[in-house]
């Protein structure tokens, strides 16, 4: 019998997926209608004699992963549950920590899937080499082609040409040694505890001081601390892939994938252009409870989610419309998302940048660039409106992004659009500590000043609330561009 | 009466229109621009009217020729070989402006108001010095020539070109009667009436001022232009409101030729001028424009303080505004988003024009 681990990570994780991360976690997003784990969870479905599907992640239980847990369970005819780690183990740690969940009822092999890549998982084949490779083997690595110059951002491997054993494993090397590279889908015996347990025990005997600044010494990097021992030992393997796989950075390029797969995979999710039904344009999903507009035009690459309505004459392509979201007549949508309840008015333009993979370069793979340019302005990408909020009609929203519960009052380009109007609570200037939401993880207050407080939003940034007045009179603020606050400019909001 | 029409140049600053059209001729409320001032002339009892033009345009004068006709006036097109300005001109239409010793209108032709040529006469007659200059209010006078005269009887006493301490807010609104006697001031040579004529004549006592009433505007770009079409239609809601559009999806003040298709579910207005021929078709959001004969707007695009040329063809779901001028026969891709374009003649656009520009 065979189990999946999916790793769904946790708040910290899935910070480009803001401000969409904080309605729900990121690993339960919809992608082409269903969630990203969904997406995993079907492809292991299909494996014959897989008995049980595990997530592990340090998310707080919550309704969200609740619910879906059970329909997963219902649909698949699968068990499906969540373990939590209680603090970030890295990639291995959590799967050391529930050893004997992961083994109870003496599986053959499971795999190990990280919830942040999409992609034609070919589950069945990585099963059927691994069987076939010798019995030492300890686990087999999904391993696709990258271009020269991506590679260097992902987990290498170089293998035996015939027998596909590792030789050489390095993660995110300074200089080129492969253009092979990790997946994040793995296929693992029960052989590979025994250097996970060396691991373990090797970090409790290097640390029994306990140092608040340290990480869990249960924290495990599979890719460092397993792989790369493991290469050139005979346990190791490779299996390397052409099916489409991608890391899911952008909502809307997993989305498009996703709803291309479905060609062959699921053609009766994909709409397609009726008579008295909206016209459809390539690669389209509506959710079934969505209303559309016979005049919409849709496509390509468009998901329509769950409640969703879409008025006369809208135009939407590569967008992805979240449940409940209301796009009034005339509107136009183009490379954005647009969140959960949250309303777009007549004929108003919502625009985004798209920032996808070269499609001329074989092997190219989507590129991660910073929110802000060296110049202190913002990259122009794809627009994201949160969840409730209110875009007025006639206006235009171009390479912004919206934060959640926001009633927007005119046009806005290039701009991240923070404040909450109609929820001041949310972010409230009197209490500074509470401008964090409930996942904890947007605008960590870092410093408050009389004159100024600062968050931190991403990684290289911080926002400066610098009100003339005191905090109380908080009309406008200033982002800081990463690497100091020499030049600073303003953003609206507010 | 005589008249005599500065037209000038090449109207450089309404492009793209005027590459494909002689400034006077751009339908201005559905009606060539020069056509307003020719109309009110002839109501006014004027009979010879002479073009002052520094470059030759065919269909000027062919155009010219039929207006003739319609209005029962003679047109005299007086070429400059060189650019004479603002006064040479008058020495060079001498022989036509001297014939019967009496007073004639002098208009700058990029000017559109509600033209009050008769109290003109009757003003310049009751002063009976040589020259009147209209002149009207301004919100922002350091932009232009500004004049000082005596409320009392409209003597003007100086003029000061561009004040940056307020000093009044009436400006010269580009419309004369003169006396012939003015020509013994003005030799055939590159002249400017504004610098090198008003202040000495004004020095002799011999200019009064009158202040015109309602809307004034020089059209003669792109943003005036709109501005002065939103006065416009305005002053025609006063005089005629007739003449404008109603019913549903109308909005405010919008001119329409009885050719024009409108589709259903549009919203179109306030401020909108559409021409003969043009097809707007359904679910179409229109403001402030004007948009000239022959065009077409497809389905759902928004448009606002734009200009459309001629012949020109919106995609679907194009957003256009902020003073987008499109020449004549351009074509725009469904989706686009055009900011502040400037877009030459015949040309088709495919990507966006997110911020400002010319496209050549």
């Amino acid at each position: 019998m065979l189990k999946t681990i999916i790793l769904i990570g946790g708040p910290m994780k899935g910070t480009r997926f803001r401000p969409l991360s904080l309605e729900i976690p990121k690993p339960l997003f919809p992608v082409a209608g269903f969630s990203i784990i969904y997406h995993h969870i079907e492809a292991c479905s299909k494996i014959p004699d897989m008995k049980e599907v595990i997530l592990i992640g340090f998310y707080q239980p919550n309704d969200a992963l609740t619910k879906f847990i059970h329909s997963a369970q219902k649909e698949f005819k699968l068990q499906v549950r969540y373990l939590q780690e209680y603090t970030a183990l890295g990639t291995a740690g959590g799967l050391y920590h529930f050893r004997d969940q992961i083994l109870a009822g003496n599986p053959d092999f499971f795999f190990v899937m990280n919830a942040d890549v999409c992609g034609d998982f070919p589950l069945k084949n990585m099963l059927d080499q691994h069987k076939k490779s010798p019995a030492s083997i300890c686990g087999t690595i999904l391993c696709t082609e990258a271009t020269r110059q991506q590679s260097l951002n992902y987990g290498c491997v170089v293998d035996n040409k015939d027998s596909h054993e590792v030789l050489h494993y390095v993660e995110k090397p300074e200089t080129f040694v492969s253009t092979a590279i990790n997946c994040g889908i793995y296929l693992f015996s029960p052989g590979v505890f025994e250097p996970l347990q060396q691991i373990f025990k090797q970090h409790l005997q290097e640390n029994y001081n306990y140092d608040p600044n340290l990480p869990s010494k249960e924290m495990i990097r599979l890719e460092q601390e397993i792989f790369i021992p493991l290469a050139n030992t005979g346990k190791l393997y490779a299996h390397h892939t052409d099916r489409f796989w991608s890391q899911i950075k952008a909502a809307i390029y997993a989305n498009r994938h996703y709803l291309a797969i479905y060609r062959t995979s699921h053609p009766e999710r994909l709409a397609k252009s009726k008579e008295d039904c909206p016209t459809v344009r390539g690669d389209v999903y509506i959710h079934p409870t969505a209303q559309v507009h016979p005049t919409a035009v849709l496509g390509p690459n468009v998901t329509i989610g769950k409640h969703a309505t879409v008025g006369e004459g809208v135009r939407v392509r590569e967008s992805i419309i979240l449940e409940g979201a209301s796009l009034q007549d005339h509107c136009c949508v183009l490379h954005s998302v647009i969140g959960w309840n949250s309303t777009v008015g007549l004929w108003t333009r919502i625009e985004g940048t798209p920032n996808d993979p070269n499609p001329n370069k074989p092997f190219a793979k989507i590129e991660t660039t910073s929110t802000f340019t060296s110049e202190g302005k913002l990259n122009p990408s794809i627009t994201v409106i949160g969840s409730n909020v209110t875009v007025p009609s006639e206006v235009m929203i171009l390479n912004s992004i919206v934060l959640p519960d926001k009633a927007l009052s005119g046009s806005y380009k290039n701009q991240i659009i923070l404040f909450s109007t109609r929820n001041p609570d949310r972010y409230s200037t009197r209490n500074p500590d509470r401008y964090s939401t409930q996942n904890n993880e947007l605008l960590q207050v870092v410093q408050v000043t009389p004159s100024c407080v600062t968050w931190g939003l991403h990684r290289q940034t911080s926002l400066l609330v610098a009100p003339p007045g005191g905090l109380q009179r908080l009309t406008s603020f200033l982002i800081a561009p990463p690497g100091g606050l020499q030049r600073l400019f303003p953003v609206a909001g507010l | 009466m005589k008249a005599l029409i500065l037209v000038g140049g090449y109207g450089t600053r309404l492009r793209p229109l005027t590459l494909s059209c002689a400034k006077p001729l751009v339908e201005f409320g559905n009606k060539p621009m020069l056509l307003h001032q020719l109309e009110a002339l002839v109501e006014a009892g004027v009979t010879h009217i002479v073009l002052a033009v520094s470059y030759r345009a065919d269909q000027m004068e062919q155009e010219l020729k039929n207006v003739e006709k319609k209005l029962g006036v003679k047109i005299i097109i007086s070429l400059e070989s060189e650019p004479l300005g603002t006064a040479g001109p008058l020495a060079l239409a001498k022989e036509h402006l001297n014939k019967d010793n009496e007073p004639f209108f002098v208009l700058n032709s990029d000017v559109i108001c509600d033209f009050p040529f008769k109290q003109m006469v009757e003003f310049h007659k009751h002063h009976g010095k040589e020259g009147t200059i209209m002149v009207t209010k301004v919100d922002e006078p350091s932009k232009y020539g500004v004049v000082i005269y005596d409320a009392e009887n409209g003597r003007i006493q100086q003029f000061v070109e561009k004040p940056q301490e307020y000093v009044s807010n009436k400006i010269n609104a580009g419309m004369y009667i003169f006396n012939p006697s003015i020509l013994n001031r003005i030799s055939l040579k590159p002249t400017s009436i504004e610098k090198d004529v008003f202040p000495f004549m004004a020095s002799d006592s011999e200019l009064y001022a009158m202040e015109l009433q309602g809307f004034w505007m020089d059209v003669g770009q792109p943003k005036d232009f709109l501005t002065g079409m939103c006065m416009y239609l305005g002053s025609l809601r006063q005089k005629s409101p007739d003449q404008l559009h109603s019913g549903e999806g109308t909005v405010g003040n919008v001119l329409v030729d009885p050719s024009a298709k409108i589709g259903k579910n549009c919203r179109i207005g306030p401020n909108v001028t559409i021409g003969p021929d043009v097809v707007i078709e359904d679910g179409v959001c229109v403001k402030r424009c004007t948009i000239l004969k022959g065009a077409t707007i497809k389905s759902h695009s928004w448009i606002e303080s734009c200009i459309i040329g001629w012949k020109c063809v919106l995609g679907r779901w194009v957003r256009m505004e902020n003073v987008s001028v499109l020449g004549e026969d351009v074509t725009v891709k469904d989706e686009l988003y055009i900011n502040g374009g400037r877009i030459l003649p015949h040309k088709s656009i495919g990507t966006s024009v997110p911020e400002p520009q010319i496209i050549m």
